[in-house]
């Protein structure tokens, strides 16, 4: 199949970048999205240009480091599907095709498609840590886990940082991945006890970051690769607000 | 008695003072601070409606209850200054929520496209910004009666003599004016596909939605802004249209 692509390039954070238009002939529909790009930039080497650069590890939709806005659409039109799972063959023939990176100030952009997600990162380490005992592994039933619990907290969990719902998001927040990493902790027992710091401490470093605010249209759900709910965006508006309540009248 | 409210006032004001600066500065408080403010003014423009909405009864029962609301001194100060103050902090939250917003992307798409995202959630803007101009011309209109000084003239008599305000005749009056009218269901119309996203965000804001109660939700929200527009847009047409004369 014959594409067009007009992808974005910017040869570093402060270099202003503009959409530059390539021509992808001859492209196998079965070839993965990322793929497609290492073709077009196996030509670009070949011809002596530089390539695009692009973010990409596992390939198999795992890690959460691939990522583009093809289309207007973080990770492209199919639901629950990284870049790197994305298949050609759902494209057409004769497809334009715009490329562009995950935007976000807090994202800025490091080359072409690659963007700095170490924002996300510094929300995680606000998040603090959990109270377990190390040592040899705990009696299996000293701490009950309602089946549901640990099933919201595996789905919570499914989050894969990527920043797709940032990059979706009218507003670039960042309300889906922090509700999705608070909540894992948040709502099973092991976590519970540095819940009310961990919440707090999260969005102050989420707001701290630049991330814009939640006006709840969910799209971030609707791109995530992960299918991750909003209803863990409601649970982090709870928990917050419990425990700004919580923490004023808090002894010390 | 003011004293006692006042220092308890103070007093928890000590407690809240953090609440209180993480209510403003934070991200989610401000959204909080949305969605209060928004529940105060949807009680409000429901009770307004319910009302207004006497016009079809007999003139009497208007300008009685009319009457009744002008004459409850402190207590209708009271519900203004809540009014006010909800209105103001709906829009103090909406531009700061804005101006936030704007910053976190600097540098937009070129192209963007949205997977589901309602109509009525990407205009909340402006159909806010156009029915804060309504409300403005509102209250010029038929509070302050400054658009027409005449209405400060109409003055009717109920069945046991008290001479009051003729709210019955200036609804008539004024809206028998076809761009006073217009201009009243545009903004309605705004008002009510701002409560199709508003209502149901509200929940989710403080946190009270979730994806199984969200389909009864969004019906809910869909119902009450229609029947919201119906019941005001049909004060105006039928005025119009000379069934209440
Ligand atoms: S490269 Fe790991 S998820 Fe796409």
């Amino acid at each position: 199949m014959n594409l067009k692509l007009r992808v974005w390039r910017q040869k570093d954070r402060n270099a202003p970048g503009k959409l530059v238009e390539y021509e992808a002939g001859d492209i196998d529909p079965e070839m993965s999205f990322l793929e497609m790009l290492d073709v077009v930039n196996e030509r670009l080497i070949g011809a002596g240009d530089e390539p695009i650069a692009f973010d990409h590890d596992c390939r198999e939709g795992i890690c959460g480091t691939c990522s583009a806005t093809i289309n207007g659409i973080p990770h492209g039109p199919e639901r629950a599907t990284t870049v790197c799972q994305l298949h050609m063959r759902h494209f057409k023939d004769g497809d334009i095709l715009t490329i562009e990176p995950f935007r976000a100030k807090p994202f800025p952009v490091i080359r072409d498609l690659m963007v700095d997600r170490s924002a996300f990162d510094r929300i995680i380490e606000s998040g603090g840590f959990v109270s377990v005992r190390t040592g040899s592994a705990p009696e299996a039933n000293t701490l009950p886990i309602p089946k549901d619990a640990a099933e919201t907290a595996m789905d919570a969990a499914a989050c894969i940082g990527c920043g797709a719902c940032v990059a979706a998001c009218k507003n670039a927040s960042a309300m889906l991945f922090v509700a999705a990493k608070s909540s894992q902790l948040n709502t099973l027992p092991q976590g519970k006890p540095e819940k009310d710091r961990r919440v707090l401490n999260m969005v102050a470093a989420m707001d701290e970051a630049g991330f814009g605010n939640c006006t709840n249209q969910y799209e971030c759900s609707a791109v995530c690769p992960k299918t991750i709910s909003e209803d863990f965006i409601a649970q982090l508006n709870r928990e917050y607000l419990v425990a700004s309540v919580k923490q004023s009248f808090a002894g010390k | 008695m003011y004293c006692g409210g006042a220092a308890i006032v103070f007093i928890l004001s000590i407690f809240m003072e953090q609440t209180t600066a993480r209510l403003f500065r934070s991200s989610l408080g401000k959204k909080y601070v949305m969605a209060v403010s928004g529940v105060i003014l949807l009680l409000f423009v429901i009770g307004h409606l319910i009302g207004n909405l006497q016009i079809f009864a007999h003139p009497d029962l208007i300008n009685s209850y009319a009457h009744f609301l002008q004459n409850m001194g402190p207590g209708l100060w009271a519900v203004r200054l809540i009014l006010l103050t909800a209105v103001v902090a709906h829009i103090w939250a909406a531009v700061e929520l804005t101006l936030e917003n704007r910053r976190a992307r600097p540098e937009d798409y070129r192209e963007k496209d949205t997977i589901q995202a309602s109509y009525a959630s990407r205009t909340m803007r402006i159909s806010g910004f156009i029915v804060l101009a309504f409300i403005l011309f509102h209250l010029a209109h038929f509070t302050l009666q400054v658009v027409n000084p005449q209405y400060q003239e109409l003055y009717t008599q109920l069945e046991d003599g008290t001479v009051v305000h003729d709210v019955h005749s200036m609804m008539v009056s004024g809206f028998q004016n076809i761009w006073i009218s217009g201009f009243y269901l545009i903004a309605i119309g705004l008002l009510s596909v701002h409560l199709r996203h508003g209502f149901a965000s509200m929940f989710q804001s403080i946190g009270l939605r979730n994806r199984k109660i969200a389909g009864p939700l969004e019906k809910t929200s869909l119902g009450l802004s229609i029947l919201y527009f119906a019941g005001n847009a049909a004060i105006p047409v039928a005025i119009l249209a000379g069934f209440v004369s």
